[in-house]
């Protein structure tokens, strides 16, 4: 049988991670499924986990009163859904939906952030690893914030 | 690597607009038309995959075009509405008589990418100029490896050539991921930028050849999803945009550093264009 930490160092996320280590994180890793359709988390709401999804794909939307739904970002397999559980004040921004369905694992927050408290070491390793998510994140954004496809073209 | 964009003849009587009337007209999103076209004398053109014609709307102006299709002797063009002289020729009627020289410019090296995975990247209209090269490697899939399009656009409703696109995807025998930078729910593809498409596709970086087509700010962020995939700058081909008058590379108007854009490109190696698209204000 695949152990949890198995299934992780496969992923680009914990790509070159020590098999100590990996265990460890996995030690707060549980394997969970979302049936198409269904919420993950809701903004607002206490953001004490975050996932690595292995199947399916995850919607990330805004809400708005006037304009309702608006999905800003989708994740496939392979990619992190969810930072807050790392940052103050632990409260999901966004909502979250599953496109389809979804097999992930999922990481208890608090477990980690104490065994982060725990180990300096692996917090470094954590946090840098959550900030290349970010700021990969956040280059597509100001990639989206250009608004490309508005400008004149040739046809 | 041998491939390179490849030159075509150039056409004869070249800055003379042959008519041509308008056999159709199909509205693409809200800005944006295919027309096609048959000549009233003459032969029929035979564009290359890439290359662009100049299209003239009597009486307003005229603009290089990239070709969309081309069969039974029929040229086809999509045209999105920007300024006055596309505004005019995306909303000429059926009937409608319009003038075109060409077709000018270098073409996407789909022989030279034989036996090679080929990854095609478009963005917004820039999937117009690449039409024809994915109908190209679909029609004789068989002697490429994997090929795979990804497609950005701004919103679903901006996406060109829908239907197309969901029948390229039915039939199978290339890979379409689509993407949008922003959607409503009911938008059952991806939300987000087209380089995470690159980062995610299926290909040899040792081997692929690389079309991409769209705004200049699409492409610089491709290519660099590209190169740190470890794909070469001369596996990688990209359809510029200048301010293209004569086409003919007597006017200079289109001039990208030591090259003419209507003349060495449209389609160019990133190779030559690398050293070029460093330079600010060129």
């Amino acid at each position: 049988m695949t152990t949890l930490a198995e299934l992780m160092k496969d992923a680009p996320f914990f790509a070159g991670l020590r098999t100590e280590t990996l265990e460890l994180v996995a030690g707060c890793g549980s394997n969970v499924q979302f049936e198409p359709g269904a919420l993950i988390f809701r903004e607002g709401e206490q953001a004490d986990i975050f996932y690595l999804l292995r199947h399916g794909s995850v919607s990330i939307e805004a809400y708005a009163s006037t304009s309702g739904p608006l999905v800003i970002e989708t994740l496939e397999a392979g990619d992190v859904l969810g930072w807050s559980w790392l940052f103050e004040p632990h409260r999901w921004h966004f909502d979250a939906h599953a496109l389809t369905g979804v097999r992930a694992t999922a990481f208890d927050g608090a477990c980690l952030r104490a065994k982060c408290d725990a180990d300096p070491a692996l917090g470094y390793e954590l946090v840098s690893r959550f900030a290349q998510t970010l700021i990969e994140r956040l280059q597509w954004t100001r990639l989206r914030l250009l608004d490309v496809y508005g400008h004149v073209g040739r046809s | 690597m041998s491939a390179g964009p490849e030159l075509a003849a150039p056409a004869s009587g070249a800055m003379v607009p042959q008519p041509f009337r308008v056999r159709s007209r199909r509205r693409e999103t809200s800005d944006t038309w295919t027309l096609t076209l048959e000549p009233l004398v003459g032969a029929p053109i035979s564009p290359g995959p890439g290359q662009f014609t100049m299209v003239y709307a009597f009486g307003v102006g005229e603009i290089p075009i990239s070709v969309s299709g081309a069969h039974d002797g029929l040229l086809v063009h999509t045209v999105r509405a920007v300024g006055a002289v596309s505004a005019a020729i995306a909303s000429a009627r059926q009937g409608a008589v319009l003038g075109v020289r060409g077709p000018f410019g270098t073409t996407w090296p789909v022989h030279d990418a034989v036996g090679h995975d080929v990854l095609v990247i478009a963005g917004g209209v820039g999937l117009a100029p690449l039409r024809t090269a994915v109908q190209a490697l679909e029609r004789t899939r068989q002697d490429y490896g994997e090929v795979t399009l990804l497609y950005g656009g701004r919103s679903p409703g901006d996406l060109l050539f829908r239907r197309e696109l969901e029948s390229l995807r039915r039939r199978g025998k290339l890979s379409v991921d689509v993407t949008v930078d922003a959607a409503r729910p009911d938008w059952a593809g991806k939300v987000g930028v087209v380089p995470k498409l690159i980062d995610a596709a299926h290909f040899d970086p040792a081997t692929v050849i690389a079309l991409v087509c769209g705004p200049e700010v699409m492409m610089h962020f491709s290519v660099t999803a590209l190169r740190e995939r470890g794909v070469a700058s001369e596996q990688i081909y990209l359809s510029m945009e200048r301010n293209m008058r004569c086409a003919v590379g007597h006017c200079g108007h289109c001039q990208l550093g030591p090259t003419l854009v209507c003349r060495d490109g449209a389609v160019y190696s990133y190779d030559t264009l690398e050293p070029l698209m460093g330079v600010r204000e060129l």
